[in-house]
């Protein structure tokens, strides 16, 4: 397209690269090596945590597909856009200090480590290790495809190159850093990500003359883009009100953002990620999704969602500021996919091969192996993302959801329920995943409609809350609470 | 093992304040979201209203929402949040 906004990209991947490598020395050092490349030690402070969720949780939909729909929608999308403020504060306070507490006792790694050892059950760890890894493996590999296509929408160059940058500017600094040098490329990427949506959102409002002016343009397109239903009423309150629950208080239960709520260093650290996180969560979703939204007026009859806010960005602004604006859905397609591949491996490595394949292994080969995994990841999702399998697409539709319904109770009950047991955690989890599956199935065959008009993630979540409760008060007399309470005292 | 018991759950009885404040302020971003948005939003369009060129729903709902949520996460944490260790202390504890 433009040779600036080529330069301006290339410039972030370098500078991104050269912040991996430079992390990466912290990985040789004689500390922990599982608690430092998965964990960072739980050194992270305020604003890198906060920039670290952030980054994580903002993904190609929030900068693509997402004010493409506002586009179609008008500001009801911009309304169920802005339900995720919640998510800035909300995880952190509810995960909180408990959470950060047991999981030093512990000398938790992972999220399923906390399961593990709160449950004292070999399935339980099992069950969430592979619901963990299909529904985060399928995620990562369609973010894949994003960078890839992006890459190659504004270099112009083949699919396959494009995406062979990506494959390497995504793995040299996760293998290279861990965790530490990606909350660091984090901060870099979310403050990207922030600046970007700033600069792109003034730059439309000042091109179509001024807010006043472009809800009037808006409404004379057609009226129902500036009410909170959208065209033909397709979105109805109910169904708005549900995603509540897939993009607002549900994140508790993604395991991408609990593994951070147990790497920050101190109470401060918390204290000041949950405010930077809320405000910088907050301008994200709702300057990108009105920016969306405000576009209609700017450029009319774009059919495809993804394009608009390159489209935008090329337009509303010189070439070189473009350039930094479209460095933000790199930004946040590059860390969503390296927190999910970091995750994936630290599932097979820690949760599976550690646990219960071979316990007592060096720490040099735990060293080599998890490079080794990591980098094999990396390639099979590479020729996947190639010609991805339809299996994928699907299952990555409905990642969000699926890990929401295994993890939200048995992540929350375990944390604050003394009574929630083993029984009643994989109750949840297989009754969660199932019905969610079964559900979206049914829905994509056209044999039901949405359950109630809701988000179809609500009943799973809701049916997997009472099998918890049931089968954790049924089965209170079988377990062993004193084997149990030996391993967590902290529930006594 | 008393003293440790207690020192324990003194922690824990913050955490779990910390996270009711957590839900209540959810719980009242929701009621402020969904009160001005479908409040105001249901009305007839010819009845609109619009503040600084936005659609009055929107901008109670999506916009000074956002701001009052914030300033409420900014009080609520400067004012009642508490600094505690989080590291393990057992080790000191148990000889």
């Amino acid at each position: 397209m433009n040779v600036w906004v080529v330069v301006t990209l290339f410039l972030f991947l370098v500078v991104i690269l050269l912040i991996g490598m430079y992390m990466g020395r912290y990985v040789k050092g004689p500390s922990d090596f599982l608690q430092e490349y998965f964990l960072g030690s739980r050194q992270l402070g305020g604003f890198i945590l906060a920039m670290s969720m952030v980054a994580t949780y903002g993904s190609a939909s929030s900068f693509l597909s997402g004010p493409g729909t506002a586009y179609e929608m008008g500001l009801g999308w911009v309304l169920l856009a802005s339900i995720q403020v919640v998510t800035g504060y909300f995880t952190l306070m509810i995960l909180g200090k408990k959470f950060a507490i047991v999981a030093r006792k512990m000398k938790a790694v992972t999220m399923i480590d906390f399961l593990k050892t709160r449950y004292q059950s070999k399935w339980v760890a099992i069950f969430s290790a592979v619901s963990i890894v299909i529904f985060l493996f399928s995620s990562m590999a369609a973010q894949w495809v994003g960078g890839g296509r992006l890459i190659q929408s504004i270099t112009g160059m083949p699919y396959i190159s494009s995406l062979f940058i990506f494959t390497l500017a995504a793995l040299i600094f996760v293998i290279i850093g861990g965790f530490r040098a990606l909350a660091m490329t984090d901060m870099v990427q979310g403050t990207i990500m922030f600046v970007g949506t700033m600069i792109l959102l003034i730059g439309t409002i000042i091109a179509g003359g001024g807010v006043p002016h472009i809800i009037e343009q808006m409404k004379a397109i057609d009226p129902s883009l500036i009410t909170p239903y959208g065209p033909h009423h397709q979105l109805s309150s109910a169904y708005v009100t549900s995603f509540w629950l897939l993009v607002g208080i549900g994140v508790v239960g993604l395991p991408q953002i609990t593994v951070r709520a147990m790497s920050y260093k101190d109470s401060r650290s918390l204290h000041r990620a949950i405010i930077i996180g809320t405000i910088v969560v907050g301008v994200i979703m709702l300057g990108m999704h009105l920016t969306g939204a405000f576009a209609r007026t700017l450029i009319p009859g774009v059919t495809v969602g993804d394009k608009i806010m390159p489209l935008v960005a090329m337009k509303v602004l010189p070439p070189w500021l473009a350039g930094i604006v479209l460095a933000a859905p790199m930004a946040a397609i590059i860390s969503t996919v390296d927190a999910l591949l970091l995750l994936v491996s630290s599932s097979l490595i820690k949760d599976i091969t550690l646990n219960y394949i071979r316990p007592n292994m060096k720490e040099t080969s735990i060293r080599r192996l998890s490079f080794t995994i990591t980098t094999i990841i990396g390639i099979i999702v590479f020729l996947m993302a190639i010609h991805p399998p339809d299996l994928l697409i699907w299952l990555n539709l409905f990642a969000f959801g699926g890990l929401e319904s295994a993890f939200i109770w048995p992540i929350l009950f375990g944390l604050y329920w003394r009574k929630g047991n083993k029984y009643g955690a994989l109750a949840s989890i297989l009754t969660g995943v199932g019905l969610y599956l079964i559900i979206q199935l049914l829905m994509d065959h056209g044999i039901i409609s949405e359950p109630f008009g809701l988000h179809p993630v609500v009943l799973p979540v809701a049916v997997s809350l009472v099998a918890y409760i049931l089968f954790s008060l049924v089965t209170d007399r079988r377990i062993d609470k004193e084997g149990l309470l030996q391993e967590n005292q902290w529930l006594s | 093992m008393n003293q440790k018991r207690n020192k324990r759950d003194s922690r824990f009885i913050v955490a779990h304040r910390e996270a009711w404040i957590g839900v209540g302020i959810a719980a009242f971003n929701f009621i402020w979201w969904y009160g001005f948005a479908y409040g105001f939003g249901s009305q007839p369009i010819s009845h609109y209203h619009y503040i600084l060129g936005f659609p009055a729903w929107f901008f109670y709902s999506c916009i000074l929402g956002f701001i009052v949520v914030t300033g409420l996460v900014i009080v609520f944490v400067k004012c009642t949040f508490k600094e505690i260790p989080l590291e393990i202390e057992e080790e000191r504890d148990e000889e």
